[in-house]
């Protein structure tokens, strides 16, 4: 590690800011560029909601644009903005500190990891700017539609989203071995694996999803490429095209889903298991109790990892594939619903018998635990195989999906950024435009999502331009389809709150100190705030306890950090073992 | 803890009560080593998908295969087991520059990196020299399904060799800069993993792509696909 | 404090929407009210953990938020309560589970008197075929499909001479007889969905897909496109008309067969 030491430190503003090897330069590269294409895709929501609420009122949403904004909005929202900003973000911010290294263990390509991830979002947004414009195919991007006549952006959009797909997967794969194997190799002393922090457990095994789920999009990307630019068949069948037969024959569009959703459903995890791991760890630190049933929480994280490969075909029980599949899928996808439950279950009783600080962090981690629940609940509907039937492709999915990886993750999201945004800056943000953000958000998205599921209940199908003439949707669905659209635009307004917040607080935000929280893990413990090239000056951290001891009995104050020894914290030696487990007496 | 290791003792324990710090953390695996491990993994698990896409199409009533009939493009297999003979050759030599590193044997390693250099880019001008064989046959990607898994497959894995001849090349660089073993065993012994690696993905492509039909559909059975 | 006042009223409003919202199933006009049933129970079980998480967490912040000298409990695990939980939560499961799989059972069941009907679908239009009175449909292989033969029915297969064409997207069935959807499509992924028959499934191009059902209420009910589809994927309208034998009779012998429509003069 001596190339990390003092001397190494990089001192141009290039090799700094620009081309830097640092973790923590990088994520905030990599979290800047995710939230400017997300800013992109909340605007196109933003329209294809005044297009649902008000239909025609903007003509220049024409059905092609709808459908194109449907899909670089879902696309952007679930891999360049979530998957990017938890992994590329979060994790590279946080890993190093929080498991006590100097850095991540192949800086190289972590930059290199950055760039890659760059040139994607580039490859993307070129889209906008084609002839035809970008892919109008749907998040999902199913053939044979999505390079056929008839759907938008067939003729550029659909290549360039595929290529940049491809890119990114390359990116997040030099990313993923670098937050595995710092997880695994860079541990300081002391820092064993059920010493870590759950922010590091969700990130870490988030990370293992992404690296052997991204493959089966790779897979997918490539073969639909040929498809569409050699003429092969991997996925084309046999196909009469607006009047035209085509020269492909014999493929199958079900084994393009088989495989897209293989990679999609643990992309779900990928977004939700370090939001899980980092609410678990905003919630202990505010309400200054360990994280109730820490064992059973690694535990349900490497369960729903391991399950979330088993259970993708909950998405085709409508596709036409093998009807006796829906048993076996059916019954895995609510197993996983056992150890997701144990989470919420666990965080609820974290806060029970605490000490709750409701400062922003805590307000967005306690609107995490209700609608991700209301989310999770959802899920029960649709992976019960026959109840899926009738509101798969309804607005019940679109609500479901947006509470379970829109709204909780970024929530989560927030949260993450209120708590560490000390760390990264040495202020805090400003509490009042916190909260302000907070409340309109939280209330707004279950405005905006609530209705939506008795929209699917009606039978309202999801991807529709709009409803004009439909007899079994009474009137009054349009009304709640413009109150709904007015939620959402509020939400999206308010989001604005945020980004100045972001700007203002960077020079007038109320100076931190290291560790304005009183929170025990790592990151709180570096020398300087913010944490300098090498994060720990001359000597690593040793780890003496777990990243949980707030409100030890007999400890002079309500959190003892991990680099503390265990004959060091004040006070805390001298009571009696039994007493201080207090927890053990329930084993 | 001593007694009882593993992951599953190690995710047994109880983090809240004190325990002893452990001594000044052993020297492990190298970070590139475990790197190289689990990049092993993704790339198993890329071209094991591969794979199961191949056997469903190959079930899929067009599926004409590549090799058993006068006129199919693999009549021969020829070209492809030398290609085959050229990629362990490359393997071996590798293998043998790694052992003779470790021995601080520097000329040995040397020849040994540059055989195996020599013979992987054989191994690639050979793949081409296959593809040029298919097209000159009338065989082209589009032309059956068969065919495009090929053209797909062996273009897949020549890019990963390609990219190991980089890592290659930087060793080859390094056995030269050196002027002892010490700082160039380690490279080579990861290549000459990851060369290992990728000839084994080769034989079961190779397999694959040579196999009738009804091993295939054999094969998918077993998966449980149908 | 306003965390829990909204938390309780996120629970009011929820179930108040819940009972006074207009919007809510269509009337079912099938024979799936077990799977109706099925919804209801996940409606129950869900709705009640729904309203117990929001209020736990209210009232916990109600009686643990911070206060001067307040000081969080030591508690690292609790088995027996984190085991009861857990068996809870798989009782649970399994009551929704076990109900949704047999109602799923009868679903891909079709009783052997299901009479086959096929769907077609195009960009963006539905057609429909019935068998003729061989009770078979002829072969179809895209190579046939032109304009005068829309369906590809194989001109050379006796069985699909007497099929019958329906060349519009209104499609008559008989009042309480099960019947066999067998979805086609000509060009990209589709789905048949009525909302008041609650199944639905996806149309394939290259292979066949099927559901079945008995439609038990007469009407006229709309059909919609449930799989994206392209541009007009929204506007993809067909009709179902379920009337007595008679009507459904009279109907039917009054769309051209495969012969009649010209389909075999090629
Ligand atoms: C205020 C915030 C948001 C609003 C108003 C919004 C609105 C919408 C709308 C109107 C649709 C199209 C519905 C349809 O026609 O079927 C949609 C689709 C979608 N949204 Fe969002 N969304 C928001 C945030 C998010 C977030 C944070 C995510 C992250 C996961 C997300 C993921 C998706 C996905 C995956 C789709 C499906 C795209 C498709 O059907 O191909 N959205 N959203
Ligand atoms: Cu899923
Ligand atoms: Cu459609």
């Amino acid at each position: 590690m001596s190339e990390h030491d003092a001397h190494g430190e990089p001192r141009s503003f290039w090799t700094k800011y620009v081309w830097s090897q640092d973790h923590k330069v990088i994520a905030i590269q990599y979290s800047l560029t995710a939230i400017a294409v997300g800013l992109v895709a909340l605007v196109l929501s933003n329209l294809m909601r005044l297009q649902l609420g008000f239909p025609g009122a903007f003509p220049f949403i024409d059905p092609a644009r709808y459908y194109q904004f449907v899909t670089m909005h879902g696309m952007i929202m679930v891999i360049y903005l979530l998957t990017a900003l938890f992994l590329g973000g979060f994790g590279n911010y946080l890993i190093p500190l929080m498991v006590g290294a100097r850095d991540m263990v192949f800086p190289y390509l972590n930059m290199l990891s950055f760039w890659m991830y760059l040139l994607a979002v580039l490859v993307l947004m070129a889209g906008f700017f084609v002839p035809g414009g970008p892919t109008g195919a749907g998040w999902t991007l199913y053939p044979p539609q999505a390079i056929l006549p008839g759907t938008p952006g067939t003729e550029w959009g659909i290549v360039l989203m595929l290529v940049s797909l491809l890119i990114f997967i390359v990116a997040a794969t030099m990313g993923g071995l670098n937050y595995v194997t710092t997880v695994l190799q860079a541990r300081t002393r002391g820092m064993t694996l059920l010493r870590l922090p759950l922010t590091v457990w969700g990130i870490f095994v988030a990370s293992i999803l992404a690296l052997f789920a991204f493959p089966a999009l790779f897979v997918s990307g490539v073969m639909m490429l040929f498809d569409k630019l050699l003429g092969t068949s991997f996925f084309m069948p046999a196909i009469v095209s607006m009047g035209q037969p085509l020269k492909h024959a014999g493929g199958s569009p079900v084994l393009f889903q088989h495989l897209f959703w293989f990679f999609g459903h643990p992309e779900v995890y990928i977004v939700a298991l370090p939001a899980f791991g980092i609410i678990s760890d905003l919630i202990s630190t505010h309400a200054r109790k360990n994280i109730f049933g820490y064992r059973m929480m690694v535990w349900a994280i490497v369960a729903i990892g391991g399950l979330s490969f088993v259970v993708w075909a909950h998405h085709m029980y409508v596709s036409g594939m093998n009807p006796y599949f829906g048993y076996f899928f059916a019954t895995t996808t609510l197993v996983i619903a056992v150890p997701t439950a144990i989470k919420v279950y666990n965080w609820v009783l974290t806060l029970w018998r605490g000490d709750i600080h409701l400062r922003v962090p805590m307000l967005f981690a306690i609107g995490f635990i209700s609608t991700f629940a209301i989310g999770g609940l959802t899920g029960l509907f649709l992976g019960n195989v026959s109840v899926d039937i009738p509101l798969s492709d309804t607005y019940f999915v679109v609500a479901h999906f947006h509470m379970v990886m829109g709204v909780s993750p970024v929530l989560a999201i927030f949260g993450g950024i209120y708590h560490w945004y000390p760390k990264l800056t040495g202020r805090l943000l400003d509490e009042r435009l916190g909260k302000l953000h907070f409340w309109v958000t939280f209330l707004g998205t279950y405005a905006i999502y609530m209705p939506m599921h008795y929209l699917g209940f009606l039978g309202m199908p999801r991807r529709y331009y709009a409803y004009e003439g439909y007899e079994f949707i009474p009137a009054s669905a349009q009304d709640l389809n413009a109150f709904i659209t007015v939620a959402a635009l509020v939400v999206g307004v308010t989001q604005l709150v945020f980004l100045f917040n972001l700007a203002w607080s960077l020079r007038h935000g109320r100076p931190a100190g290291p560790n304005p929280w009183g929170a025990t893990t790592l990151e709180w413990q570096t020398p300087d705030t913010p944490p300098r090239h090498g994060n720990w000056g001359e000597t690593l951290p040793e780890v003496h306890r777990w990243a949980y001891d707030y409100s030890v009995p007999g400890a002079a104050r309500d959190f003892i950090p991990q680099n503390v020894p265990q004959s060091a914290a004040p006070a805390g030696d001298d009571a009696p073992p039994a007493d201080r487990h207090a927890g053990e007496g329930h084993a | 803890m001593s007694a009882r290791s593993g992951i599953l003792a190690a995710l047994a324990t109880k983090p809240w009560l004190p325990q002893p710090l452990p001594p000044v953390a052993a020297p492990r695996l190298p970070a590139a080593t475990v790197g190289l491990r689990v990049l092993l993994g993704v790339i198993g698990v890329l071209f094991g998908l591969f794979a199961i896409a191949l056997l469903v199409r190959a079930r899929l009533p067009d599926w004409q295969p590549l090799a058993g009939t006068p006129t199919s493009p693999l009549a021969g297999l020829g070209p492809l087991w030398t290609n085959t003979a050229l990629l362990a050759a490359s393997s071996l030599a590798l293998q043998a520059a790694s052992g003779a590193a470790r021995r601080g044997r520097l000329a040995a390693t040397r020849f040994g990196l540059v055989l195996a250099g020599a013979a992987a880019l054989a191994f690639l001008a050979g793949q081409g020299w296959v593809w040029w064989l298919f097209i000159a046959t009338g065989h082209f990607v589009a032309s059956h399904p068969a065919a495009s898994f090929f053209y797909l497959l062996t273009g897949v894995h020549g890019l990963h060799l390609a990219g190991g001849l980089v890592a290659l090349g930087r060793s080859v660089a390094r056995a030269w800069r050196e002027r002892s073993c010490v700082r160039v065993h380690a490279g080579v012994a990861r290549c000459a993993l990851y060369w290992h690696f990728l000839f084994a993905v080769w034989l079961v492509l190779f397999a694959l792509l040579a196999s009738p039909p009804a091993t295939l559909a054999a094969l998918a059975d077993i998966c449980g696909i149908r | 404090m306003a965390m829990v006042i909204a938390l309780v009223v996120i629970v009011v409003a929820s179930v108040v929407f819940h009972f006074a919202s207009p919007w809510w199933f269509t009337p079912l006009a099938s024979n799936w009210e077990q799977l109706d049933d099925t919804i209801l129970i996940t409606l129950v079980i869900t709705g009640a953990v729904f309203v117990a998480v929001n209020l736990f967490v209210a009232v916990a912040i109600l009686r643990f938020r911070h206060r001067e000298g307040h000081r969080a409990a030591f508690e690292p695990e609790n088995r027996r309560l984190e085991g009861r939980l857990t068996l809870l939560t798989t009782v649970g499961i399994v009551a929704m589970l076990a109900p949704g799989l047999y109602v799923y059972s009868e679903m891909i069941g079709p009783p052997a008197d299901a009479t086959g009907v096929e769907v077609l679908g195009q960009q963006w239009q539905w057609r429909f075929r019935f068998p003729g009175a061989d009770g078979r449909l002829g072969r179809t292989d895209t190579r046939f499909v032109a304009l005068d033969n829309p369906f590809g029915v194989n001109p050379d297969d006796p069985a699909g001479r007497d099929d019958v064409l329906v060349d519009s997207p209104e499609l008559h069935l008989p009042l309480g007889r099960p019947v066999l959807l067998l979805l086609r499509s000509r060009d990209v992924l589709h789905d048949f969905f009525v909302p008041q028959f609650r199944a639905k499934m996806d149309l394939v191009p290259g292979l066949v897909s099927r559901f079945w059902f008995t439609p038990t209420r007469a009407g006229r009910f709309e059909v919609l496109c449930a799989e994206l589809c392209g541009l007009a994927h929204y506007n993809m309208r067909g009709l179902v008309v379920v009337e007595d034998e008679a009507a459904f009779r009279t109907w039917l012998a009054a769309q051209p067969t495969f012969v009649a429509a010209g389909g075999e003069g090629r």
